[in-house]
């Protein structure tokens, strides 16, 4: 089933970060997967948290300028969450067979695949900045995430020139990079 | 500060924020200097992790705030226990008292109609047992409608004889010997029917009150014994769920029932027969009860007035005590029965047996006469 022009748009607005978008698909999709998740031993949490990452996935393909989604979101996000949540079940060797299978689906699995190298990064990188402890983290998230710029920073962060807080953040990034890579390098 | 320096040029050169010049001169840079190129494919490799990781920051924010923002708004949900169960700890506080008030008030009113209805309720007949032959009015209704409709068969009845009680009975021996309750022979004579209408004038040869088994023998010229008997009795016990048929005369007819063996004992616990779930009425007294492959396992005698389909049988073992303990007797008679130890009935359609045992089974109505 190709998806149909509307769907395109709301990967399209997926993909800038557009929040009409994720609210549509969010709520064309939550329930869907949170009934699933209830059905099979899951929590209120373990739903939401699968959903999220589904959405990332989802995301990360919408991405992809070359991106043609070959069937519905609806299919697509069930098919991610199933794998998942089956994943997840398996770790915590709850694994039951009650998980049903008579929905549709979609191979996702090379998808997954993408998706959880990216999360084991974001996991490391999120581990490294808040083990750098404030007001490191907050500098650095101000640079790099929030691309505020050196001159805003020491405003807010109440140095008294740009160039102290270069110095500052110069130093934050050092201990980041060596947080970061000594963490990455065992991950490879 | 050169550390500094450089890493701001570093991402300045990989954001794209340097100028030709200064692109160029920092290229050859790089070329010249493999320790800054080192630094800015690291570096590069770093930012582009960074990136992604902004980029995912920024969205499970922004899916966070959405989740959030849905549950608000009620388009998805979470169960929301929590304030529903304050809503009803918060009723039941505010209306404990009148609950309580009306609980009480409703307690009091449901125990003054049950006594009520107990005072003026009829008393109930205690017996929790009834005996399966017939009563006597019943038996007289029949009387007169079979007297209708059959002329040309003549009551073997006595005259002046009263009716006092019906049940059923089966042959145990072709020579016309016939086990039935011994609560079915209340008076002092009996007659037996068969399926075909035919009555038979039959002697009470033995009563035995404690097995409430009884024999009758067919004293009458008119009977030709059967060349066999089809079934047999078992000797053994049987077991739990065992499928189990019976025949009898709840009225003129010969009526079919089946069940099963519901427990190994009787009422009481009494041993000495079985509980059956069948559907028996009075009448049914006496009739045998069969299993799949024909074999008597026990006398239908009694059921439980309160439940629904409960009944008594007699177990057929007591059928072989008996006859041991007669023969062992000074009277003659009773050498003579010879049980059917064989079964014919196997494998064959329920409908086949019913054809083959049927004439075996009788009517046995007991009078007394003046």
């Amino acid at each position: 089933m190709k998806a149909d022009t509307n769907e395109q748009a709301l990967l399209k607005g997926l993909a800038l970060n557009d929040s009409k978008a994720i609210e549509t698909i969010y709520k064309d999709n939550f329930s869907m997967v949170q009934a699933f998740i209830m059905h099979n031993n899951g929590s209120y949490d373990d739903a939401r948290d699968i959903f999220q990452e589904a959405m990332i996935a989802l995301y990360e393909k919408a991405q992809n300028d070359s991106f043609v989604l070959t069937c519905q979101i609806k299919t697509y996000v069930y098919s991610i969450c199933r794998r998942l949540w089956l994943k997840r079940l398996q770790q915590l060797g709850r694994y039951s067979n009650q998980v049903d299978s008579l929905d549709e689906t979609v191979p996702v699995e090379e998808d997954l695949e993408i998706h959880e190298k990216r999360n084991a990064e974001f996991a490391i990188m999120d581990r490294a900045m808040n083990s750098l402890g404030e007001p490191c983290k907050s500098l650095l998230e101000g640079y790099y995430l929030k691309k505020m710029g050196m001159q805003e920073l020491a405003a807010e962060f109440g140095y008294t020139n740009a160039d102290n807080a270069k110095n500052q953040k110069y130093k934050c990034l050092m201990r980041l990079k060596k947080l970061f890579f000594s963490q990455y390098n065992i991950g490879e | 500060m050169d550390d500094i320096l450089l890493l701001e040029a570093i991402e300045r050169y990989l954001n794209g924020d340097m100028d030709v010049n200064e692109r160029a001169y920092f290229e050859t840079l790089r070329k010249s200097t493999p320790e800054i190129d080192q630094m800015v494919v690291e570096h590069s490799m770093f930012l582009h992790q960074m990136d992604i990781y902004s980029v995912h920051h920024n969205l499970r924010q922004s899916f966070q705030a959405t989740h959030a923002k849905l549950l608000e708004r009620g388009d998805i949900n979470e169960g929301g226990e929590l304030t529903a169960k304050g809503q009803v700890i918060q009723l039941w506080n505010k209306y404990k008292r009148v609950t309580a008030i009306a609980a009480s008030v409703g307690g009091v009113i449901a125990l003054v109609i049950c006594g009520l209805a107990l005072y003026f309720a009829p008393v109930v007949n205690g017996s929790q047992i009834e005996q399966l032959s017939k009563a006597i009015e019943v038996i007289k209704r029949n009387q007169q409608v079979q007297g209708n409709l059959i002329n040309q068969v003549q009551t073997k009845l006595p005259e002046n004889a009263k009716f006092i009680s019906g049940g059923s009975g089966f042959l145990i021996d072709s020579k016309g010997f016939i086990i039935t309750n011994a609560h079915v022979l209340k008076g002092s004579g009996a007659v037996v029917v068969n399926s075909k209408g035919q009555e038979f004038n039959a002697s009470i040869v033995h009563i035995d009150q404690d097995k409430d088994l009884a024999i009758l023998k067919i004293v009458d010229s008119d009977y030709e014994p059967v060349t066999s008997i089809p079934y047999s009795i078992r000797k053994g016990n049987t077991e739990l769920g065992e499928q189990v048929f019976t025949l009898g005369y709840p009225r003129n007819d010969i009526v079919y029932g089946e069940g099963y063996l519901s427990a190994r004992t009787g009422y009481n616990s009494d041993s000495l027969s079985y509980q059956i779930q069948i559907s028996a009425n009075p009448g049914n007294s006496g009739g045998p009860v069969f299993n799949n492959s024909g074999e008597v396992i026990g006398i239908l005698s009694t059921r439980q007035a309160q439940a629904e389909g409960v009944a008594f049988a007699v177990k057929s073992k007591n059928i072989y005590r008996m006859i041991e303990e007669l023969k062992k007797s000074e009277d003659t008679t009773f050498d003579r029965i010879k049980l059917p130890a064989h079964s014919l009935l196997k494998g064959m359609e329920r409908k086949q047996q019913i054809t083959r045992v049927e004439d075996c089974v009788f009517y046995v109505k007991a009078f007394n006469s003046k």
